[in-house]
């Protein structure tokens, strides 16, 4: 901690946050039982959660279970996770010791394998195993649950509500996927319902449902138009693949939907909570915004929104611009002095204007930075009851002891490091 | 060093990346460069989120092409009206005003139905380089703010995955061309933006190697975005820090007054995050085998079409233009 950060307001704000309400994620990972968090691709969504349960781990009695969906390899290494799919791991107790921290609770992880987390799904609905394997085995299977674009989406909801109902865990934190665009996540169980059930797979498969696969089409009115130009497009034979594989979902259908609804009642529970990350920049803040009015439209509840990647508030102080100012300016005569006081390396007086201005410059370019920054913060509308500021780091967060550092910003934590 | 990559020469440049690192400035910035260079170009935005027309200063984009920079054209892909313009020209099947329930059975199949939506996407853009190549567009360049790291192979791949699952009828027999075109590397290439952060680095390692493997699409250049500046060459840092050093910190503090700590710090700042930058850096560099084009960080105070014309310029200084 510097001298202007202690005098500037931001800076006082940061380091008494801990302490305040609002300014900590404890209240939240104390009493909820899972906290998802979203946010636009890049914002450091995966650190920020892990770093959240780390922080429940430490502080809290209980098992906290991080599920992570695409993590960096080396944190992923670092929580012992390595290509082992769904299969949820403890993070052993020696990690923390290394950190500096006695945990009270336990801190599991597991990593989403969406093609794994499909195939039990469609063994949890099927009829027998025979409708499943029709199912697993059809070649648009595979396609359609990579490909669809909730698919993820659905699935990573879905295994949280496995997870949350097997009682394994006090808390669960859940990473979201990236997606095209954060809301499509709180869309997937009703689409996911609507796409394998819904009025229009009756009607696509209708002819094959009357007339038998190979066997005479039997068109109403509506559905003609569409078969003739399918059919002109694609060939038959695709149209009749695809009505096959829905045709195998289809029994599955009442199972599907009766879960999906499950799964949405789950995000709408009031132990489930939202927490929004963002960084300081156009796009990212943009979708954090969309979101946080969206989830108070579904009544869904923000728990908060953490603003990731923050420069050091130093960099806005007068008092810091003055002085690189200063430095760039007088950078002759300091030189000189230094030259004079400090003897060697100072004795290349150009070497050392070149260095002096050089940092004087490189402040007053990061100010640029940090002002737009500031800037786009103060057009910040609503966004829930907590609001929790996260720096820079200058080094990547790749393992516990980063883990660590970064949870001391979302809440209290005793560090002996 | 590989030499710069002669992009400008093609027809069709696509730019993937890992979300955040940049991907839709590098893609107006190319095409900026370009009209600049004289040519006529169309910017296609694949993913809805108007980050071309922020990046034009433009209103929100259409299907239709709109000049949003004198000689450039921004489209906003919607697969609707690609699929109604094909049908339009492939069937003469008369569509008037919306698909209707059509379109959401045709939605539907195309969700479920490998690489048709990506057909309708790619088949577009295809389509417009086709007819210019043969005199009736007139687009010297198409550049393409492709879909993410995660989307772009099954995008690209789209025509071979059709042919995988639809034996016969016009869509099949049309991929061909398509592919021919995607693989000719003096018409189309390929580029990723990254930044020389861990996440973007390893996307971008495990995309080449991706393409190579699934795709027969040829690769244009690595595009190193928000490169951070060096602020010293080892000598300097030696005397930077002494600077830190508490001699020459009173000496600082009494030409600077008392701040002078943190303008050091911000220093050491810059350094650190340069110096975690580096060794990403290195591993790209180590890994993939692509022209690699580096463009700066901007300290600039706001994006937008100033922030284009920026990087179009580094993107030209670094084509060697």
């Amino acid at each position: 901690m510097t001298a202007a950060d202690e005098d500037s307001i931001e800076g006082s704000q940061a380091r008494s946050g801990a302490e305040s309400l609002h300014k900590s994620l404890e209240p939240l990972l104390a009493s909820k039982e899972m906290v998802v968090f979203c946010g636009s691709g890049g914002v450091g969504k995966t650190s920020i959660a892990a770093a959240s349960a780390l922080a429940a781990a430490a502080t809290m009695p209980g098992k906290v279970l991080v599920l992570t969906i695409d993590p960096a390899k080396r944190l992923a290494d670092s929580l012992g996770l390595q290509e082992i799919g769904n299969i949820e791991t403890r993070v052993p107790q020696t990690a923390f010791t290394a950190a500096g921290l006695e945990p009270r609770g336990e801190l599991w992880a597991a990593m989403l394998d969406t093609k794994q987390s499909w195939d039990a799904l469609i063994l949890r609905h099927a009829s027998g195993p025979e409708a499943a394997s029709r199912i697993l085995e059809n070649r648009l299977y595979h396609n359609v649950t990579a490909r669809f674009a909730q698919s993820h989406d659905y699935i990573a909801m879905e295994r949280l509500f496995e997870i949350h109902e097997s009682g394994r865990y006090d808390l669960i934190v859940i990473d979201t996927p990236p997606t095209r665009n954060a809301l499509d996540f709180l869309d997937a169980p009703a689409r996911m319902a609507e796409f394998f059930g819904g009025r229009l797979l009756r009607w696509l498969t209708l002819p094959y449902r009357v007339g038998g696969k190979r066997g005479a089409r039997w068109l109403n009115y509506a559905s003609k138009p569409f078969y003739q130009v399918a059919d002109r497009l694609l060939g038959n034979q695709f149209l009749e693949d695809i009505a096959e594989f829905f045709l195998s979902f289809q029994e599955m259908y009442e199972a599907f939907v009766t879960r999906a609804r499950a799964v949405e009642r789950l995000l709408h529970d009031k132990r489930t909570t939202f927490a929004v990350v963002t960084t300081l920049e156009d796009g990212p803040l943009h979708e954090a915004e969309l979101f946080c009015a969206e989830l108070e439209k579904r009544n869904l509840h923000l728990g908060c929104l953490v603003i990731n990647k923050v420069l050091p508030s130093y960099l806005l102080s007068h008092s810091g611009v003055q002085a690189a100012d200063k430095l760039s300016v007088n950078a002759e005569s300091v030189a000189e002095r230094l030259a004079a006081t400090c003897g060697s390396p100072f004795d290349d007086t150009a070497r050392t204007v070149r260095v002096l201005t050089t940092i004087g410059e490189s402040f007053r370019n990061f100010t640029v930075v940090a002002r737009r920054e500031s800037e786009l913060r103060s057009h910040l509308g609503r966004h829930g009851e907590v609001l929790i500021e996260v720096p820079a780091f200058e080094v990547d967060i790749a393992d516990i002891d980063g883990l660590a550092r970064l949870a001391e910003f979302l809440l209290p934590i005793e560090r002996t490091v | 060093m590989l030499r710069a990559p002669d992009l400008l020469g093609r027809r069709l440049l696509f730019f993937t990346g890992k979300g955040g690192v940049g991907k839709s400035t590098v893609t107006a910035a190319m095409a900026l460069l370009a009209s600049e260079r004289g040519k006529r170009v169309l910017v296609v935005e694949v993913d809805g989120k108007s980050s071309i027309a922020d990046r034009f200063e433009t209103a929100e984009l259409s299907f239709t092409p709109t000049e949003v920079y004198p000689n450039v054209f921004a489209m906003a892909m919607d697969t609707e009206a690609s699929l109604k313009e094909y049908l339009k020209l492939n069937l003469r099947v008369p569509i008037v005003g919306g698909l209707g329930p059509l379109a959401k059975a045709l939605d539907f199949v195309a969700t479920a139905a490998p690489g048709v939506k990506e057909i309708l996407t790619i088949g577009k853009i295809c389509w417009e380089v086709r007819e210019s190549l043969e005199g009736r567009a007139a687009w010297d360049l198409v550049v393409v703010d492709a879909s993410a790291t995660g989307h772009v192979v099954s995008q690209l791949g789209a025509p071979d995955a059709i042919r995988d699952v639809v034996a016969v009828g016009p869509v099949r027999s049309q991929t061909d061309w398509m592919s021919a075109l995607l693989a000719d590397p003096s018409i189309t290439a390929l580029n990723i933006v990254a930044t020389a952060e861990e996440l973007p680095v390893a996307e971008t390692i495990d995309l080449v190697s991706r393409v190579r493997e699934q795709l027969d699409v040829s690769l244009g250049a690595v595009v190193v975005n928000q490169v951070l500046p060096a602020l010293f060459t080892r000598s300097d840092e030696v005397v930077f820090e002494r600077l830190c050093g508490a001699d020459a910190r009173e000496v600082l503090g009494i030409a600077a007054g008392g701040d002078v700590g943190v303008v050091l710090e911000a220093a050491r700042l810059a350094v650190s995050l340069r110096t975690t930058r580096a060794t990403h850096l290195e591993r790209l560099r180590e890994t993939v085998d692509l022209p690699m084009l580096f463009l700066p960080y901007l300290f600039a105070r706001s994006h937008g079409l100033r922030e284009t014309r920026l990087v179009a310029d580094a993107l030209g200084a670094e084509l060697g233009l």
